[in-house]
């Protein structure tokens, strides 16, 4: 066997099972191995306890049965200034933003990463479902999970080579169950715990509330395509396109279709609504995006290409055609097929096959051509 | 791998001399010292002598100045808080410092809730008070001043016989948290006219939960846990004869190698800060590194470098070291020690190490701390 014990990988650890998995594999492949928990969010209960003390432990009883040191980093700093600020810019905008991707793009695979070389690390490891491959010239590619649920290269198609360079992802080749069975064959004290849902730092608590800790909610009118006024909205920010649930709006006589969001105004502050899932203004043909990075060697595929695409998690790719502006600073994607609440602030993530080639950020939708209001 | 343990003001190993007699007691004395029968008589002959032993390294007037507590925090708590309750009818102010010990600070805190009204006297960039803060804060509603004897985070040392005098003209009574310096420096209650005096055993090669409360005759405090006649009805719970034998034990070895281990300590500091300086590692002393100062606690601020870092760094070194306290969930949080000191300067109080000394630690240790430090310093230094 390959002795690893001279090379120093330090695990991201969360508290979490698959994290778990991930220490508890590199232990037994005999790597020196150290686990470091991120506290990335400053939030105490009423008796001062970090809420993040409970996922420490668990880091902490992990570490303890594998045998490998642990350690604690703040990055409350780095995820307030990284993560939080963006994710409040963009809801004042009307968008609805992925925090995930900013986390891994600005803190895990940025700030984690910048200290575990501090460390002396030779490689960091994640517990994400996603896969590398590198090639002999030291190229790294990001390739999709082999657990098409868990898939997460969604969240981490806004990295770079660099960020890539010295990453393992010990789990990104086994489905959830596996790593559930490792757990409990090793009988990792993580190994029944629940996955997390949600957004990390708002955790299990009522997201529109959160939100207006934060943003003024400011009430506005819910009115159809056609102007006819139908209620009142909370905030433009507690809703997304497409959305059905907590609108408060009945059937009417012409139709008992359920309705949805269909759209934002924000300069009027207005919320537009639809009936129907299938509400045509909810179809779009193409998109704009920009923020763009690619992990893959992008240019070699010229000024337009045809590849897949996901709009946002865990949807089916869609057949694309990408086409770049002259400066390459933004990219107009064109459907094979109309597609459903193309949300401006989502990812718009490239496929070629396995392998995820890079992502932007949606800032408009349009509909043969013509803008959809959903901003 | 290392193995070197530089984290003594944390807590420090048990000199086997300690263990012996604790390990003995526990064999052959094992009664309650309360009771009547032969085996209570010999615990509580026992108890006494332990407890003369002990009045004496403080020179207090009477033993039964001395109670024992569980440690440092209970000995602070009782102190703090049962003189407020017994006082409350004079005064409500009571007077302390921006850096004390939270065994201070929480009681302190609590009686702020529970409508006193609480002082919290600056430090300057050494560590220590101004006296002239001191008298302008006193009040004749003033019941307690509590100032921490030798500081655990920088080391600092407060002008106590000074600070004992002023005291002793107003209405207020003394306590003084001196876990960090019981042993290593030289206490007398009588010349420093100290009221209430707490200290640790664990933080001089002594058994953990084990410590005093020096209360000074008259003063009738009501106990602060309640139950059993123990210590003369001042502090209720079975006594750890074993422990508070070997407390007295260890308060006698400390005490006999003072001069020797302060001179081996300052020797330490010396060493750890010329030869960073000879490898060009930018170090500044945290405090004032002089004679009065506590030898064993030495903080060091590392231009550049942050201290998760930088312990993590020494940790898988082998290195044990310490930087203010931890929350719950691991991570560092500001020292509030170093933010009085240098709140100005957040990069500092980030960037700053604490290493306290111990009997068992060598001048070849001191040298592989400092290859370490160089090294790391010079890998995450930004």
């Amino acid at each position: 066997m390959q002795d690893n014990s001279k090379t120093r990988v330090v695990v991201g650890m969360s508290g979490g099972v698959d994290s778990s998995v991930v220490a508890y594999l590199l232990k037994q492949q005999g790597y020196d191995v150290v686990g470091v928990f991120m506290k990335n969010w400053d939030d105490k209960n009423d008796s001062g306890v970090c809420t993040a003390t409970e996922d420490y432990q668990d880091v902490a009883k992990v570490a303890d049965q594998i045998g490998i040191p642990y350690y604690s980093v703040n990055f409350e700093k780095e995820y307030w200034d990284g993560v939080f600020t963006y994710f409040l810019d963009e809801y004042k905008k009307g968008r609805t933003p992925n925090p995930d991707v900013m986390c891994n793009k600005e803190v895990k695979f940025k700030a984690f990463l910048d200290y575990a070389m501090e460390l002396d690390a030779d490689y960091i490891a994640m517990g994400h479902y996603a896969q590398l491959s590198r090639d002999e010239d030291g190229t790294v590619h990001l390739l999709r999970g082999a657990d098409e649920n868990k898939d997460q290269t969604y969240f981490l198609s806004q990295l770079t080579q660099k960020n890539l360079q010295k990453a393992m992802f010990p789990i990104g080749g086994m489905d959830k169950a596996e790593v559930r069975k490792i757990a409990e064959e090793a009988g990792l004290a993580t190994a029944k715990k629940k996955d997390s849902t949600g957004v990390c730092f708002i955790g299990e608590r009522d997201f529109n509330k959160f939100l207006s800790e934060f943003l003024p909610a400011k009430p506005g009118l819910m009115k159809t395509l056609d102007g006819e006024v139908k209620g009142e909205h909370f905030g433009l920010m507690n809703y997304t396109i497409g959305q059905r649930r907590g609108l408060g709006i009945g059937g009417d006589a012409k139709s008992n279709e359920p309705w949805f969001v269909v759209g934002k105004d924000l300069a009027t502050n207005t919320l537009l609504v639809g009936q129907g899932y299938h509400n045509e203004y909810l179809y779009a043909t193409s998109l704009k995006a920009s923020e763009l990075s690619f992990v893959a060697p992008i240019e070699d595929r010229g000024n337009e290409f045809h590849c897949t695409a996901k709009f946002r998690y865990r949807q089916k790719d869609s057949g694309v055609t990408v086409r770049f502006n002259d400066d390459r600073t933004e990219v107009e994607v064109i459907f094979d097929e109309p597609v459903r609440a193309i949300t401006p602030g989502q990812e718009v993530v490239f496929y070629d096959g396995a392998e995820c080639l890079g992502s932007g950020t949606i800032d408009h939708a349009y509909q043969n051509g013509k803008q959809l209001q959903y901003v | 791998m290392n193995n070197i343990y530089l984290d003594n003001a944390g807590t420090t190993p048990m000199d086997p001399a300690v263990i012996e007699t604790m390990t003995e007691m526990m064999h052959t004395v094992f009664g309650n010292a309360s009771a009547t029968n032969s085996f209570g008589r010999k615990a509580h002959s026992i108890l006494e002598q332990s407890r003369q032993k002990i009045a004496a390294s403080i020179n207090a007037q009477d033993p039964n100045e001395i109670i024992f507590t569980s440690g440092g925090t209970e000995s602070d708590n009782t102190a703090i808080i049962q003189t407020a309750l017994k006082r409350k009818e004079e005064g409500r102010h009571l007077i302390t410092t921006m850096i004390e010990h939270e065994a201070v600070l929480k009681p302190m805190a609590y009686l702020e809730e529970n409508g006193y009204e609480v002082t919290y006297l600056p430090v300057d960039k050494n560590g220590v008070i101004s006296l002239d803060d001191l008298k302008q804060a006193l009040r004749p509603d003033t019941i307690l001043v509590s100032i921490m004897t030798g500081n655990n985070e920088v080391g600092s040392h407060m002008p106590i016989t000074e600070i004992g005098a002023i005291v002793a003209k107003s209405n207020a009574w003394f306590h003084t948290d001196a876990v960090q310096a019981y042993g290593i420096l030289d206490i007398d209650v009588k010349r420093d006219q100290i009221d209430l005096m707490s200290t640790s055993a664990h933080k001089l090669n002594g058994p953990k939960q084990m410590g005093f409360l020096y209360e000074r005759e008259g003063l009738g405090l009501a106990p602060h846990l309640m139950g059993g006649d123990q210590e003369m009805k001042r502090r209720a719970g079975t006594e750890n004869i074993p422990a508070i034998v070997a407390f007295a034990k260890a308060i006698e070895l400390e005490q006999n190698a003072r001069a020797e281990l302060t001179a081996r300590y300052q020797g330490f500091k010396r060493q750890l800060v010329d030869k960073l300086t000879e490898n060009g590692v930018a170090v500044k002393v945290n405090g004032k590194m002089g004679a009065d100062e506590l030898p064993q606690i030495i903080n060091l601020w590392f231009e550049g470098c942050q201290n998760d870092a930088m312990l993590t760094n020494l940790d898988l070194a082998g290195i044990s070291a310490a930087a203010g306290s931890a929350c719950t969930a691991g991570s560092l949080e500001p020292s509030h020690v170093l933010s009085a000191m240098y709140g100005k300067d957040p990069a500092r109080v980030s960037q700053s190490l604490r290493f306290s000394f111990g009997r068992y630690n060598t001048a070849a240790e001191i040298d592989e701390l400092v290859a370490q430090l160089t090294k790391i310093s010079q890998r995450i230094k930004k």
